[in-house]
């Protein structure tokens, strides 16, 4: 297996490092003060053509394949979390079942847009009575003519209040459970569309997950995204898909953490001496360095095999859960080696702490992740 | 429009600089495009998408060179030529202007462009060097350029002050901080310059050879500025610390 970023990736990873540096970085601490990523920060990621990395080449897009697009999510992650969430929520559930499942009327009428983020993309599953039990959708859709009536809600939908198209799924057949379920390609222009109240969150400031009201919502038959009754299915494809993603996204961000740790060990003086000449100090900073390179490893090759076109369930699910508790001892590990400062608002360090929790709850828990893990397990006999 | 950018690759500005046997040592150092020459080509894409033609960016240096011409591929230009300088091993900025003049002297020119200064170097003379060889106008320092027709408009900065010119083309134009805002290269903008031409020729193709460089300058020793002392700490009541400050303010 090859590990090696083609000079290309390498370039554009570059680029992106750049950008990052020179454009959000030096914005980190006002997103995180005033809850809003500032306008032109989004303009110029969209110039930069951020918000085009997962959509083909012939429909605006960068055309990555999965290891491309884990290298920029590894520098993406290197920044505000908030950012990188819009920016992922877009990139990836937010578009890929369009790119994976649209016909080709579907993918000239939204990913050309999307590509550009002109029109940015949000994936609406969850619901108050479904959360890790997707299947028990509330929402409803009849047919009716040539269009569908949506009726129902959605919460926690991440990039509802910048979003312009949604993969939203309903239930087109009460009797038939999750094989009831359809997406639908949504628009938010749609009369009966309506956003709701936007969420309080612990973290991931800038990013805005809110609760979307259909009422009455009309949608045309040509917005079925795939096929009638395999909208649960479809929601889980997207999810996997997304799930390599959020583990490089993860490994960026705990990159930094390291680079902050190690600025602050050497700056850092205590009993005459630099916090980094104390042996438990350097224990901890080991500890980051090996979960760091165990998930580099584990992220790549999730990513390599998606591209080979291989069954990466279980490997993507392990991918997920394990970069977000790496992620989360690595931001445990950072204030820790930090003290007082970790802990303080005006150092980035906290932010990271709060933001890494949600990465073990979105896009499906890490006890959802062992139950998928555990269940691929059964059907190949623990191969 | 043909317009020619002259781009040099440089170190990084964040790099720290270490001299070894009378040295730089470039070992493990990243490169960039000397940040005066992005404001050439960002000003040559601009005038470009303006006025219409093409952009072409020159280097003359080794291979590594290709990583910062397809990074101004990137930004917008169409071309790239790399005049690959292995055979002569020690160059200055006569022998460069040489090169580049001799090059340009074989193409069809309306404007050039190239950054005021090198970050590293810092001579500031290859372009107006390339200009009297070439035998046309050169203007220093711009900070806006407003072309009509053959007349240039040229706003030029004057060690502070401000400068009117008026040439007509061609002309070569060296490029002062604050001219434009030089754009990223789009990430669509890499995918796209890999597809894009970079021409590498070498002296032999010019008629260049070893004989026709006569170094002009000569590098009597490489050091780095003395360190900094550390500032001295006045104690005291602060009426104290004042009296104290004036009086070493006054040797
Ligand atoms: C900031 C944020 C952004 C989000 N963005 C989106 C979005 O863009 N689109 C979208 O559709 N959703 C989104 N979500 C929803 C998110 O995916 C759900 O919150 C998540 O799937 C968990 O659902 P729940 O909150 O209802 O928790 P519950 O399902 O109620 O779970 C509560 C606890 O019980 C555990 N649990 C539940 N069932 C089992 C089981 N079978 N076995 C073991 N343990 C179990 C869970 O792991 C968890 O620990 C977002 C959520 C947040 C907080």
């Amino acid at each position: 297996m090859d590990f090696s970023l083609t000079e290309e990736i390498k370039f554009l990873c570059k680029g992106v490092q750049k950008f990052v540096k020179e454009e959000v970085e030096p914005v980190a601490m006002e997103i995180e003060q005033s809850n809003e990523i500032p306008e032109i920060v989004k303009e110029k990621s969209k110039e930069l053509g951020l918000f085009g990395i997962s959509i083909p080449e012939e429909y605006g897009g960068l055309g990555l394949d999965m290891v491309g697009k884990c290298a920029i999510y590894e520098e993406l992650g290197k920044t505000h979390n908030g950012y990188t969430t819009l920016i992922g929520a877009h990139t990836g559930i937010g578009s890929v079942g369009i790119v994976e499942l649209g016909t080709e009327d579907q993918k000239q009428k939204y990913l050309p847009k999307m590509a550009t983020g002109e029109w940015i993309g949000a994936f609406a599953l969850t619901e108050p009575s479904a959360g890790s039990n997707a299947a028990n959708l509330k929402t409803r859709a009849e047919k009716k003519g040539d269009k569908y009536i949506l009726n129902g809600s959605k919460h926690y939908i991440t990039n509802a209040v910048d979003g312009h198209v949604f993969t939203v799924m309903a239930v087109t057949d009460p009797t038939k459970g999750a094989k009831g379920i359809t997406s639908f390609i949504v628009e938010k222009d749609f009369p009966g569309f309506q956003l709701g109240a936007v969420e309080e969150k612990m973290g991931l400031r800038g990013s805005h997950s809110a609760e979307l009201f259909f009422e009455d919502m009309e949608v045309p038959v040509e917005n079925v995204l795939g096929e009638e009754g395999q909208g649960y299915v479809n929601a889980l494809k997207i999810l996997a898909n997304g799930r390599a993603g959020l583990a490089a996204r993860n490994l960026g961000s705990c990159v930094k953490l390291l680079e902050h740790c190690m600025d602050y060990v050497f700056e850092r003086k205590q009993f005459g001496k630099p916090l980094f000449e104390q042996q438990a100090i350097q224990h901890m900073l080991a500890d980051i360095s090996v979960q760091i390179e165990t998930l580099r490893s584990l992220t790549y090759r999730v990513a390599w095999m998606t591209d080979q076109k291989q069954r990466v369930v279980r490997e993507a699910a392990i991918a997920k859960l394990y970069g977000s508790e790496v992620y989360n001892k690595v931001a445990d590990l950072a204030v820790q080696i930090h003290g007082g400062v970790g802990y303080m608002k005006d150092y980035p360090i906290e932010r990271y702490f709060r933001d890494a929790r949600i990465t073990k709850i979105y896009e499906g828990t890490s006890e959802i992740q062992r139950n998928i893990i555990a269940g691929e397990l059964k059907r190949g006999g623990g191969k | 429009m043909n317009i020619f950018v002259l781009m040099k690759r440089t170190f990084d500005t964040e790099e720290q600089i270490v001299v070894k046997d009378e040295q730089v040592d470039e070992s493990g150092a990243e490169f960039i495009i000397n940040p005066y020459d992005e404001y050439a080509i960002e000003e040559a894409i601009l005038q470009r998408d303006e006025h219409g033609g093409e952009v072409t960016v020159v280097t003359v240096g080794d291979e590594e060179a290709e990583k910062e011409l397809r990074t101004a591929l990137a930004m917008g230009a169409d071309k790239g030529v790399l005049i690959d300088r292995e055979e002569i091993e020690e160059l200055d900025q006569a022998g460069i202007a040489l090169i580049l003049s001799t090059y340009l002297s074989e193409q069809e020119y309306d404007l050039i462009l190239c950054g005021n200064v090198a970050v590293d170097g810092g001579s500031g003379q290859v372009g107006p060097r390339v200009a009297e060889r070439l035998g046309i106008a050169q203007v220093t320092t711009a900070t806006a350029i407003t072309i009509n027709g053959s007349q240039v408009t040229i706003r030029r900065d004057v060690e502070g002050d401000e400068e009117e010119v008026e040439v007509s083309l061609p002309v070569l134009i060296t490029a002062q901080q604050g001219l434009n805002d030089p754009r990223y290269p789009s990430l669509p903008g890499i995918m796209k310059a890999k597809k894009k031409p970079l021409e590498v020729i070498d002296l032999d193709d010019l008629d260049l050879d070893e004989e026709d460089f006569e170094l002009k300058t000569r590098n009597v020793e490489v050091f780095l500025p003395p360190k900094k002392e550390s500032g001295e700490m006045i104690d005291g009541e602060p009426a104290e610390q004042v009296k104290t400050l004036i009086a070493a303010l006054k040797i």
